[in-house]
């Protein structure tokens, strides 16, 4: 049992992180063309909306979610104190688990069902939704079995997360919760790790800067002003604007 | 003044014969390929018509463009706050089916059919699928059928005609029509540029052409939407969009774009423009009735003195002024005050201008009497034995105008924001022109009258004889004056435009191919 606890508790996160950041730094960097979130609206522009909307909202909610609960322990357990308080996020977070759920099912159903998404449609979809359907139903059920998370988290895992990233793996809190709960961890690395080769890479890349960017952009080749002066020394550098 | 050049185009639609060359010559350089098939960056469009995609004009579907609301100008389907919130199913995006479902035939099949007593067929098979399909809709199906109801009569520009135009209009559309070719048109307040979330889309400053940066792009599909012209599109197989470049690679090579290159009616014209950005956003807040005005009162003389010297200041090279003071758009546009942009209500400040067709107008059909003809002819003779006569007499030169086949309302909503003075004032210039011609070269109009037409019209026999010169036999170097690329720059306008054929198609040296 520690063999195996040691390998899917401290060697796979370390595993995942390692290729999700390799991978995606070169990616990003090398195969610019290959990032995008491949979207087949175009295609079929109707019952997307029933998958696509529940899902996303729920996976920014809940995503954000768990990082509040790592980043800020205390201030969860703080916010907890009060049974309404943690009742109101228990609920709110179960809704948001749900929506994505049902997104997610709505997708699947979508994509295997409408002839045109088939010719969009690659191997890597099809692991992607299950990861993501199986990472869902398994995050539901520990919602609703083992009460109350948002509390627990901070004060279990939170502690465990903590010792990964600082490289000092200490399994001690985690060993010993129920079986779903480490599944759990496991697919939520193995997702992780799968980004840099499946179309999720797009949630790397949200457009967050166009909220203070101007309207309109212009891109010059060279400085135009700078370019036809005679002091300007030549050079063979090159702009980065494509 | 922050003077910038342009690269800008002029089409001449009472010349365009609409063969169709153009979209053909432009689909062969840049969208033969999987996920661009169904993409015309360059259309053209039998008027009146629904166009392609299917009624794009109307923004109450598609919600292109700009719009003024309370003295503010924001984008009507996208922007920053309904954009990001709609980035995970944006309710206005035209799908597949609203451009058409592209297609080819089983060709082999007539080659390889086994003998038998049947004609072998080459059936229609969707190239998305691969499966046989029922071919419903093409990007030009309505193609020189501008009488049938499904077409011509939802021709979103009709709006706002009365009952009795609208009748006047049913009755002639089935004689009266002309072509719309179409691209992008390169603008200078461009609705694609402001809905990139991403930042993938930029104008380059050096000529204005509007372009996607294919590696920065993420099929967040906003553009599709924002374009009131529905000239950006989404490659359905690699997750990005794409739209016209003006063939920038050509350009640089001091070469046409194709599509104006291989233009059997030359129509098409290109040249420099010079014009002031700094006053773009003051013309964009303007009301929609002064937007033409203002819009061409920001394109600047190149002659002027003053223009030259902050032209200069901003790098503007002096080859690309002289190219702007040789430049055949400057003359429609500005000199000759000719041609118009389309659907300036959108507010982008479309840069590519149109001449506004003449030629449909101004006949009227007529009952004629041609008994005492035929009688002469012999008796086993074939002739035109029907009564009408298609008459063009310009006897009646601006009374014409206020009867003439299309409802001045129609151009109107189409190349004016709905000013028919407009319109009326290019056509009085076209026809001026033909009459100043007719003295010429016929003799068989008086000077006072060929005189007094030229005056009404605001045209000086030179200038009449200019437009002339340039309508019907410009030379190529005439109508594509092409400011050349400079050394300096050409070592990195040149770069990157490797063409990975079959691939994307431009702008990218390796092949790639579609992520996961
Ligand atoms: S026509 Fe459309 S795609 Fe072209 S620059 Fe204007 S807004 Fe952009
Ligand atoms: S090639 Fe020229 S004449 Fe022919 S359809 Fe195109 S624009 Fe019109």
């Amino acid at each position: 049992m520690n063999i195996l606890d040691n390998f899917f508790l401290i060697a796979l996160p370390y595993i995942a992180l390692a290729v999700f950041l390799v991978g995606s730094i070169y990616r990003y960097t090398y195969k610019g063309f290959q990032l995008s979130s491949l979207s087949s609206q175009f295609l079929e522009g109707r019952r997307l909306f029933y998958g696509s909307v529940p899902f996303h909202w729920g996976v920014i909610f809940l995503f954000t979610g768990h990082l509040i609960a790592f980043l800020f322990p205390r201030s969860v357990l703080a916010w907890n104190s009060q049974p309404v308080r943690l009742m109101i996020l228990e609920i709110t977070a179960f809704v948001f688990g749900i929506s994505m759920l049902i997104g997610l099912v709505n997708l699947l159903i979508r994509r295997y069902t409408t002839p045109r998404l088939k010719y969009v449609t690659n191997k890597m979809d099809f692991v992607v939704y299950a990861l993501l359907i199986t990472q869902t139903f398994v995050g539901l059920w520990i919602a609703y079995n083992f009460r109350w998370g948002s509390s627990w988290f901070s004060s279990l895992l939170t502690p465990y997360l903590y010792s990964i990233f600082t490289l000092q793996p200490d399994t001690s809190a985690v060993v010993l919760l129920p079986w779903t709960v480490k599944l759990h961890i496991i697919l939520a690395f193995t997702i992780i790790g799968i980004i840099p080769f499946s179309r999720l890479i797009h949630f790397l890349v949200p457009p967050i800067n166009y909220i203070w960017r101007p309207y309109q952009q212009v891109k010059w080749y060279w400085d135009k002003r700078k370019v036809r002066s005679p002091r300007t020394p030549w050079t063979l550098q090159r702009p980065k604007n494509n | 003044m922050d003077v910038r050049s342009q690269v800008s185009m002029v089409f001449h639609l009472d010349k365009c014969i609409g063969c169709h060359t153009c979209s053909v010559a432009c689909k062969n350089i840049w969208t033969d390929r999987k996920g661009a098939e169904y993409m015309w960056w360059n259309n053209v469009e039998t008027k009146p018509g629904t166009g392609y995609p299917t009624k794009w004009e109307d923004q109450t579907i598609y919600r292109g463009g700009w719009q003024k609301e309370n003295g503010k100008v924001t984008l009507k389907g996208a922007g920053k706050r309904r954009g990001l919130t709609n980035i995970f199913y944006n309710p206005n995006l035209p799908v597949i089916d609203d451009y058409y479902e592209p297609f080819t035939y089983k060709y082999l099949d007539l080659i390889e059919a086994p003998e038998g007593d049947d004609q072998p067929t080459a059936r229609p098979v969707s190239l998305i699928t691969g499966e046989p399909i029922d071919i419903k809709m093409g990007p030009n199906w309505d193609d020189d059928l501008s009488g049938t109801p499904d077409f011509a009569r939802n021709d979103p520009n009709f709006q706002n005609l009365s009952a009795a135009e609208q009748e006047v209009m049913f009755q002639l559309e089935k004689m009266a029509f002309f072509y719309l070719p179409r691209i992008c048109n390169h603008c200078l307040n461009p609705a694609c540029v402001a809905s990139c979330p991403s930042g993938a889309i930029y104008k380059r400053g050096e000529d204005g052409v509007v372009l996607i940066n294919q590696e920065v792009c993420r099929a967040w599909r906003m553009c599709v939407t924002a374009c009131p012209y529905k000239k950006s599109y989404y490659n359905w197989h690699t997750g990005k969009s794409e739209k016209c470049i003006l063939c920038f690679p050509r350009l640089e090579a001091g070469l046409a774009p194709a599509c104006m290159h291989s233009c059997v009616g030359r129509i098409r014209y290109l040249g420099v423009l010079l014009y002031d950005a700094s006053k773009i956003e003051d013309v964009v807040h303007d009301d929609e009735k002064n937007l033409i005005n203002r819009h061409m009162d920001i394109i600047l003389d190149p002659f002027d003195e003053k223009v030259i010297r902050a032209a200069k200041m901003n790098g503007v090279a002096d080859s690309t002024i002289h190219a702007a003071q040789n430049s055949p758009v400057y003359k429609y546009v500005k000199e000759w005050k000719l041609a118009l942009p389309l659907h300036a209500e959108f507010r982008t400040l479309p840069m590519l201008f149109y001449v506004p067709p003449l030629l449909p107008v101004m006949a009227t059909l007529k009952q004629v009497d041609n008994t005492e003809q035929a009688d002469k002819m012999n008796p086993i003779a074939k002739y035109w034995d029907d009564n009408w006569l298609y008459d063009t007499s310009t006897a009646e030169l601006w009374g014409t105008l206020d009867q003439v086949r299309f409802p001045l309302k129609y151009l109107a909503n189409m190349l004016s924001a709905g000013n028919e003075d407009m319109i009326k004032d290019k056509w009085k210039k076209l026809m001026a022109v033909r009459i100043h011609r007719r003295r010429v070269t016929v003799g068989d109009i008086s000077n006072e009258k060929a005189d007094e037409v030229l005056r009404d019209a605001g045209l000086t026999a030179e200038q009449a004889d200019g437009v002339f010169y340039l309508t019907a036999l410009a030379k190529f170097e005439d109508r594509f004056v092409i400011p050349p690329a400079h050394r300096e720059q050409a070592i990195e306008m040149m770069d990157f435009t490797g063409d990975a054929k079959g691939e994307i198609g431009f702008g990218i040296k390796s092949k790639v191919k579609r992520g996961l």
